[in-house]
């Protein structure tokens, strides 16, 4: 089987400072990846160069076969890489409804039929439970809510491959246990990149995890495997005294 | 702009269309001119409202769009000799050919860069209107002579200087450009320029080239502001140089923010309300901007997203 993403020698220096290390990165279309690290391992920064929205300073990014490191952020979205923001980025004043539109009307194929724009506007609510807040301002929803409309915008890309960028952050524990039988219904479907602290969603969900530290992949593993390395525990708790 | 109450809408902006026809009848001779040259202008604000209220682009350079159409139909008439539907039609190609130049260089900029460029822009073409005087008038401007403003139809012709003709082809222009606005904005392109306005990095990761959307939404705008300024030739008579200066670009600018921003009556209102209230101050008072400035005032103090914007943010959530 071909991998559907694969990074070779990326990197991305910010200033003096090397965000990402020469990362080479590998993940197996259907799987749910789990990226998790201390802050500031270049986890979002390692997501933003795969989606395109920013650019590398060295190192190539191959998805699906093809090489991608050039394509501006909209063609690789295209390509079917869609990124759901850390930082939740709706588009507030506009209804949950306009909110979903906008990814759906432009993956439509027939392109002209008004019913069909509503009927994957609502597909994808009602996936993520939002069906009845379609005509609330997505400024006004409750931030568990804005998190699930950006899933839902993400899911009406109908993508290959979906980054979820820190989903669960803020989120009740009882909308956690929605989600992490969201994020299973997608992965029927779709290759999944979760960053993620909660670590029982990440023990849950995650196929395998590839540990960040210092802009380099520390480990890469079943959970158990993770679990077990002593490397990892060493970058999150420190180096015994 | 989602499905909400399309009826009402068609049914506002067709009523308002069928107000301004009936008070073609209506109205004593001066305001009767005058609200010609008001729908003519406000063509010219909606041109303006669909960058800067729909994708949010602030253009201090519209002047230049507005006068390509103003020359580009003048000077085909007075140094050519075309016809009245010619001479419009090149001036819309004016409009055309000089939005697409400029939105390619001035869209690499946003923000505060994209207002300094369009401005820098729209003064050289104002500079080259004062350079090239012995084609153009230079600042005294050239008159569109009375015989040529007349459309012919084989046998029967329409004399553009009569007044009831003149008012109903500035009533035509502003209902096909009000109906074009209304469609367009609750359409998916439209969807897409708020989208941009409220968040161009999300929109690109959805997949959106924003830059070439951004570029159709200029040539558009160019596109209406031409034809704006081509009517103005061709209804009015007078092509001059001060309708390329930098106080045209910042009139569709007051006239949108008063009228409401991203409304699609908003334009014709502001054009409305501002010219009627200098029309009638200046009656009392030399000192008129004055009132017109404490009147600003007052209204983005109490109305700070214009009149039918802050209509809309209160009681009037369908209004398009």
């Amino acid at each position: 089987m071909t991998p559907l993403l694969t990074t070779k020698g990326l990197s991305r220096n910010f200033g003096g400072l090397r965000a990402v290390d020469s990362v080479d990165f590998t993940l197996m279309p259907g799987e749910i990846r789990a990226v998790i690290g201390p802050n500031g391992a270049g986890k979002t920064t390692f997501v933003s160069l795969v989606s395109g929205r920013i650019q590398p300073s060295s190192g190539m990014i191959v998805f699906d076969g093809a090489d991608i490191t050039g394509l501006p952020a909209y063609v690789r979205v295209r390509q079917g890489i869609a990124y759901t923001f850390q930082i939740t980025s709706v588009f507030a004043n506009l209804t949950a409804y306009d909110n979903v539109a906008l990814p759906v009307q432009r993956t439509l194929s027939d392109g002209r039929s008004k019913g069909a724009v509503r009927a994957g506007v609502m597909a994808a609510l009602d996936r993520t439970g939002l069906a009845d807040r379609a005509h609330m301002p997505a400024g006004q929803l409750s931030y568990g809510h804005q998190r699930l409309l950006e899933v839902a915008m993400g899911l009406a890309l109908k993508p290959r491959l979906l980054i979820l960028d820190e989903p669960t952050q803020g989120l009740a524990d009882s909308e956690i246990d929605n989600f992490i039988t969201l994020v299973r219904e997608i992965a029927a479907n779709a290759t999944v990149l979760l960053i993620e602290h909660n670590m029982p969603v990440v023990m849950q969900l995650a196929d395998r995890i590839t540990v960040f530290n210092a802009g380099k992949i520390l480990a890469e593993g079943t959970p158990e495997a993770i679990r077990e390395n002593a490397a990892v525990q060493q970058a999150y708790l420190g180096t015994a005294p | 702009m989602s499905e909400a109450s399309p009826a009402k809408a068609y049914g506002l902006h067709f009523g308002a269309i069928a107000l301004l026809f009936v008070l073609s009848f209506l109205l004593p001779e001066y305001y009767h001119g005058l609200l010609a040259r008001i729908m003519v202008l406000a063509v010219f604000a909606m041109g303006y409202n669909m960058l800067f209220g729909y994708v949010g682009l602030l253009s201090l350079g519209h002047a230049m769009f507005f006068s390509a159409g103003l020359y580009g139909a003048g000077l085909a008439v007075i140094q050519l000799g075309w016809s009245v539907p010619a001479a419009f039609a090149a001036g819309l190609c004016c409009g055309v050919v000089l939005s697409l130049v400029i939105g390619l260089l001035a869209l690499r900029t946003s923000g505060v860069a994209f207002m300094i460029v369009t401005m820098m822009f729209a003064q050289v073409f104002y500079l080259i209107i004062l350079y090239f005087s012995s084609w153009t008038g230079g600042d005294q401007g050239m008159v569109v002579p009375q015989p040529a403003r007349v459309l012919a139809f084989g046998a029967t012709s329409l004399d553009l200087t009569n007044p009831t003709v003149r008012y109903m082809s500035a009533l035509g222009l502003f209902s096909l450009v009000l109906m074009i606005t209304l469609v367009l904005v609750r359409s998916r392109y439209g969807r897409v320029l708020v989208a941009i306005r409220e968040n161009e990095e999300r929109t690109k990761m959805l997949g959106y080239d924003t830059f070439s959307n951004k570029l159709a939404a200029v040539v558009i705008s160019g596109i209406v502001c031409a034809a704006s300024g081509a009517a103005y030739a061709l209804l009015f008579g007078y092509v001059g140089s001060g309708f390329a200066s930098v106080q045209y670009s910042i009139l569709p600018l007051l006239w949108v923010l008063l009228g409401g921003a991203a409304t699609t009556l908003g334009p014709l209102i502001g054009t409305l309300f501002m010219y009627y209230v200098i029309d009638i101050t200046s009656g009392y008072t030399s000192a008129y901007l004055l009132i017109v400035g404490v009147a600003l005032i007052l209204l983005v103090l109490f109305f700070p997203k214009g009149i039918l914007g802050s209509m809309r943010q209160r009681w009037l959530g369908w209004l398009p």
